[in-house]
C-alpha cells in the first residue's frame, strides 16, 4: 500500500469524523439555544473530537504497518520457499531478502539467486494481501473510533477540554523530538565506537601518531598495516580550523564588527551587515570548490615562489584561509552583540574624559566587551572545525604531522567523509572509526559550546 | 602636546582605515568569489552546436518511415547512433570527434516529429563533444603546447575549418537544464540534482516546520520551569551547533543501518536535514511568539478564552511571520547543505531524473561537489554553472524571507 494512499485515508476519516461531529454540535446549539452553559463546547470541537478518535487508531495501526509490515512479508515468502532454498545463516538470509527486495522495486533486471525471482513473485502477492489486510483494518478501526467518539457527544460533553488535553499531548511530543535527536546521535555515536574500540584500544587511538586506515582483506597484503592513531588528524583539524582560520577571522571579524558598530553611518550599515549576511548563507560546498580551484593553487605558486619546493596543492594553507573568510561574518556579528551590549555610559564617559574613539574602542570597549568575544571565538572555532566540505575539498586526506602551513594536512571531518563514502562493510575497524572521530568530534564541539554560551550568558547577565 | 594630539589623530585615522580595510577584504572576497564563479560558469548555459547533413537511410535505420507510422515506437529500436556517426563520417572524414556521443537524441526527436524525414538528409545542428564546445567557448589556451593542453592539434584544425566555414552555432545550453548528469561534459545536466534537491526539502520542510512550531510553542507557551524543560532546551541549543556531520552520521546509523530505510533516497535525506534544520526553526519560533506582547494574551484570557484558544487564536497569527521566515532561512540552509547527504550516499552517479522520494537522487550542492572531482575542462565550467544555479536559488529565497519580514513585520 503506498503512502499517498494511506494519507488519503486518514484526510478521509479525519475530514469526516469532524464533519460528523461538527454537524451534531450545531444540532446541540439548535435545540439548546446559545445561553451560558447551555452547550459545554463550539460545535468545532466536537468536530476535533470525534476526528481525534477516528484518526488516532487508524493511524496507530498505519504506522505498525510500516514498521513490522517488511518483517511479516519476508517471515511469509521464506517459509514459502523449498527446503534449503537459502542459507541457515542470518546473513545469508538478508542477502537474500535484500536481492528480492531489489527485484521487486525494480532495482535488479534479473536474479542471481534462482529462487529470488519465485520469492519476488510472492513477495508482491503477500505484499498486496498484507496492504489489503491493513488497509481495510485500519478504516474500520477509524470508523469505529468515529462512531464510539459521534456516541458520547452530548449537548454537556467536555469536548473542548479533551482536544485540548490532546493538543498538550502533541505539543509535549514535539519538544521531546530534539531530546530524542541528542539521545540518537549519542547513542549511535557511542554504540558504533564501542564496537571499534573493541578492535582497536582507545589509547592507540586518543595518543597514537599514525594513521593509516586500509585494513587489509587478505593477510598478507602489503601496506596493511591498519594503524588508527588519531593524533594526525587532530593537529590538522586543529591546525586549520583553530589556528589558520582564526588568524584569518578573529582580526577581520573583529574589525568589521568595530567598523560597523562605532563608525559607520547607519546608511551604510544597512547596506553592509545584508552583504555580510550573503558571505554567511554561502554554501560551504560553492566555499570549497573555490578554495580548490582558485586559492589552492595560487597558495602554491606563492610558496614555489619563495623557495618552498615541496609545495602541495592541498595545503593547510588555502582550506585554513577560505574557512577564515566563511566565518568573517559569524565572529563579526559575534563581536557585534558583544560590542552593542556594553553600557553606553562607559563609551560616553570614556570620550568625556578627552580619549579618542579608537582609544575608546582599544581600552575600555574591547576590555569589556572582551568575554562576549572570547565567547563568540570559542563557538566559531567549534563551527570552524566541525566544517566539512572545504577541507574535503581542499584539504587533501594525507596525515601528516606538519607545521608547514604549505604541506598538505587532513582533519577528522574530512577523514570521515573519506571512510564512510565509496565502498563500505559495515563491521570494518576503518567504517567505524568514522563513528569515534565523530564521537571525539561531537564531544568536543559540545563542549565548546556550553562553555561559549555560559561564558556569553555571563557576561550578558553582567551588563543587563 | 601639538605633536602628541597629532599622533594620537593619526592613530585614530589608521584605526579606523583598518575597520573600514577589514570590511573591504570581507566584501571583496565575496565580490571575488562571485566574479570567478560567474566567470567560469555563465558558458554552462551556452551550447555549441555542428551543421551535419544528417542521411536517415532506411536501411540503416532498420525502420522504414511507413513502418513508423504504424508503430512510432518502432523508433525506440531504431538505430540513430549507426545513422548520426555515419553522416559525421561522410560531412567531415575525419578520426576527430566531433558531435557528441548523445547528439543522436536530437535526431531521434525530430524524427519522432516528422516521420517523413526517414529517406532524406537533412541538415540539423547537434550537440558537438565536450573539447569543440571549450574550443569554441575559447577556454582552451591555444599557446600551450599539445601536451598542456586537454585538446589535440588534430581538433584544434577541425575547430579552425568548421568555425571558419560557418557550421558552428552557439544557443542556449537546454541540456545543461533538463537533463541530469553524465559522463559526458556536454550531456550533463542539472535537473535530476535539483529535483532530488526539491524532493529532499519538502520532507524536510513537511516535518521539521510542524514539529519545530509545536516545540516552540509548547516551550514558550506551556512547559513549566522544571528540569525537563532546561533538558529540551539545553539539548535544542546544542544540537543547533552541533557539526552537519554528526547529524549525517545519525542518519547512516539510524535510518540506514537499524532502520533499514533505502540508500541515497531523498526521503532519508529528508529526515536526516529535517533533524538539522528543527533547532533553527525552534529558536527562530521562540523568538517570534516571545515578541508577541503579553497584554494580548491577558485580553483574550480575560474575555474567557482557553489557553489552547489564547495560542491557535491570537498567538500563532500574530508570530506566524516571524515563524516562517525563520522556517525560510533554515530551508536555505538544508538547501546548501551538502556533508550530511554525503554520509547517507545521496552522491551515487545517476543518470536519470529521480521519480519519487524513495528512489536514489542526488542534490544540487552534492552534484556540485561530485563534478569538481573531475578535472576535465567541460566539467569545472558545469561546477561553476551549477554554483550559479544554487546561488540563484539560494538568494531569491533570502529575500523572499527579508521580504516577508519587512512586509509581516508589526512592531509593538
Amino acid at each position: 500500500m503506498s503512502v499517498g494512499l494511506a494519507l488519503a485515508m486518514l484526510l478521509l476519516l479525519g475530514g469526516g469524523g469532524y464533519l460528523l461531529g461538527r454537524q451534531r454540535g450545531v444540532a446541540f446549539v439548535a435545540s439548546e439555544g446559545t445561553s451560558v452553559g447551555a452547550v459545554h463546547s463550539r460545535p468545532g470541537y466536537h468536530g476535533a473530537f470525534v476526528a481525534i478518535l477516528a484518526l488516532l487508531p487508524a493511524a496507530a495501526l498505519l504506522v505498525a504497518w510500516a514498521l513490522l509490515g517488511e518483517g511479516l512479508i519476508a517471515r511469509e515468502v521464506l517459509a514459502g520457499l523449498p527446503a534449503g532454498a537459502v542459507g541457515p545463516s542470518e546473513l545469508d538470509r538478508e542477502a537474500f531478502l535484500s536481492e528480492v527486495r531489489g527485484l521487486v522495486r525494480g532495482d535488479y533486471a534479473a536474479a542471481f539467486n534462482p529462487n529470488a525471482e519465485a520469492a519476488a513473485a510472492a513477495w508482491k502477492v503477500a505484499a498486496r494481501r498484507y496492504g489489503l489486510v491493513f488497509g481495510l483494518g485500519a478504516l474500520a478501526l477509524g470508523a469505529v473510533g468515529a462512531l464510539w467518539g459521534w456516541s458520547r457527544l452530548t449537548p454537556q460533553f467536555r469536548a473542548r477540554t479533551r482536544v485540548e488535553r490532546m493538543t498538550m499531548i502533541l505539543l509535549v511530543v514535539a519538544s521531546l523530538v530534539a531530546i530524542l535527536t541528542t539521545f540518537g546521535i549519542v547513542a549511535s555515536l557511542v554504540f558504533e565506537s564501542f564496537r571499534f574500540f573493541q578492535m582497536v584500544s582507545p589509547v592507540e587511538f586518543l595518543f597514537g601518531t599514525q594513521w593509516s586506515p586500509q585494513t587489509a582483506i587478505r593477510a598478507d597484503q602489503v601496506g596493511s598495516s591498519g594503524a588508527f592513531g588519531a593524533v594526525p588528524l587532530f593537529w590538522g583539524t586543529v591546525f586549520i580550523g583553530a589556528i589558520i582560520a582564526m588568524v584569518v577571522a578573529i582580526p577581520l571579524g573583529l574589525m568589521t564588527a568595530i567598523y560597523l558598530t562605532q563608525y559607520a553611518a547607519p546608511e551604510f550599515r544597512k547596506v553592509a551587515k545584508p552583504v555580510l549576511e550573503v558571505l554567511a548563507g554561502v554554501p560551504t560546498v560553492v566555499y570549497g570548490f573555490f578554495a580548490a580551484l582558485t586559492v589552492a593553487p595560487a597558495v602554491r605558486d606563492f610558496a614555489i615562489s619563495i623557495g618552498i619546493s615541496n609545495a602541495s596543492s592541498e595545503s593547510a594553507l588555502a582550506a585554513g584561509l577560505v574557512m577564515g573568510v566563511m566565518i568573517i561574518p559569524f565572529v563579526s556579528s559575534m563581536a557585534d552583540d558583544a560590542l552593542t551590549a556594553v553600557p553606553r555610559s562607559m563609551r560616553d564617559g570614556s570620550l568625556a574624559m578627552g580619549a579618542t574613539p579608537s582609544e575608546t574602542i582599544r581600552r575600555v570597549l574591547i576590555p569589556a566587551a572582551l568575554p562576549g568575544i572570547v565567547g563568540g571565538v570559542l563557538l566559531a572555532v567549534s563551527r570552524a572545525i566541525g566544517e566539512t566540505m572545504i577541507v574535503v575539498m581542499a584539504a587533501g586526506l594525507a596525515a601528516n604531522l606538519t607545521l608547514n602551513p604549505f604541506d598538505s594536512v587532513t582533519t577528522v571531518t574530512a577523514q570521515i567523509v573519506a571512510l564512510l563514502t565509496g565502498d563500505q562493510e559495515f563491521d570494518s575497524a576503518k567504517t567505524l572509526s568514522a563513528f569515534a572521530l565523530g564521537l571525539v568530534l561531537f564531544l568536543v564541539t559540545l563542549a565548546l559550546n556550553i562553555y561559549a554560551l555560559a561564558v556569553v550568558k555571563k557576561y550578558r547577565e553582567a551588563y543587563d | 602636546m601639538q605633536a602628541r594630539i597629532r599622533r594620537r589623530y593619526a592613530q585614530e585615522r589608521n584605526f579606523r582605515l583598518m575597520g573600514l580595510a577589514a570590511l573591504s577584504i570581507a566584501i571583496g572576497f565575496l565580490l571575488f568569489l562571485m566574479a570567478t564563479v560567474i566567470a567560469s560558469g555563465w558558458t554552462s548555459f551556452v551550447q555549441t552546436r555542428v551543421l551535419v547533413p544528417v542521411t536517415l537511410s532506411p536501411e540503416r535505420l532498420g525502420v522504414t518511415a511507413e513502418a513508423v507510422k504504424a508503430d512510432p515506437a518502432l523508433l525506440r529500436r531504431a538505430n540513430f547512433q549507426g545513422v548520426v556517426s555515419d553522416s559525421v563520417e561522410q560531412a567531415f572524414r575525419t578520426d576527430v570527434g566531433i558531435v557528441s556521443d548523445g547528439a543522436w537524441l536530437a535526431v531521434r526527436e525530430a524524427v519522432e516529429e516528422d516521420p517523413g524525414l526517414i529517406g532524406q538528409t537533412t541538415e540539423m545542428w547537434l550537440i558537438t563533444t565536450s573539447n569543440l564546445d571549450q574550443l569554441a567557448k575559447g577556454r582552451i589556451d591555444l599557446e600551450a603546447g599539445e601536451a598542456d593542453r586537454p585538446v589535440s592539434d588534430a581538433e584544434v584544425a577541425v575547430w579552425r575549418k568548421l568555425s571558419a566555414e560557418g557550421k558552428l552555432e552557439k544557443g542556449l545550453n537546454g541540456t545543461f537544464l533538463t537533463s541530469a548528469d553524465s559522463v559526458d561534459p556536454e550531456l550533463a545536466g542539472i535537473w535530476g540534482a535539483l529535483k532530488g534537491s526539491f524532493l529532499t526539502l519538502v520532507v524536510t520542510l513537511l516535518i521539521s516546520f510542524p514539529v519545530g512550531v509545536l516545540a516552540a510553542i509548547y516551550l514558550e507557551e506551556f512547559a513549566a520551569k522544571n528540569r525537563w524543560t532546561d533538558i529540551i532546551e539545553v539539548s535544542i541549543n546544542n544540537l543547533a551547533a552541533v557539526p552537519s556531520i554528526i547529524f549525517g552520521l545519525l542518519g547512516l546509523a539510524v535510518f540506514l543501518n537499524t532502520l533499514n530505510m533505502p540508500r541515497s533516497a531523498p526521503i532519508v535525506g529528508g529526515l536526516t536535514l529535517a533533524l538539522m534544520t528543527l533547532p533553527v526553526i525552534v529558536i527562530a519560533s521562540r523568538a517570534a511568539i516571545k515578541a508577541v506582547p503579553p497584554s494580548i494574551r491577558d485580553a483574550a484570557l480575560g474575555i474567557g478564552a482557553s489557553r489552547v484558544q489564547v495560542v491557535t487564536h491570537h498567538v500563532l497569527p500574530l508570530a506566524l511571520p516571524g515563524m516562517l521566515t525563520g522556517t525560510i532561512l533554515g530551508m536555505a540552509r538544508a538547501l546548501g547543505e551538502t556533508a550530511p547527504l554525503l554520509m547517507i550516499g545521496m552522491r551515487a552517479f545517476l543518470t536519470s531524473v529521480p521519480q519519487g522520494f524513495t528512489q536514489p537522487a542526488t542534490a544540487l550542492p552534492v552534484q556540485i561537489f561530485i563534478w569538481s572531482d573531475n578535472v576535465s575542462r567541460g566539467f569545472v565550467e558545469k561546477t561553476s554553472g551549477a554554483i550559479i544555479v544554487l546561488l540563484v536559488f539560494l538568494l531569491t529565497i533570502n529575500s523572499l524571507a527579508i521580504y516577508l519580514r519587512n512586509r509581516f513585520e508589526v512592531r509593538w
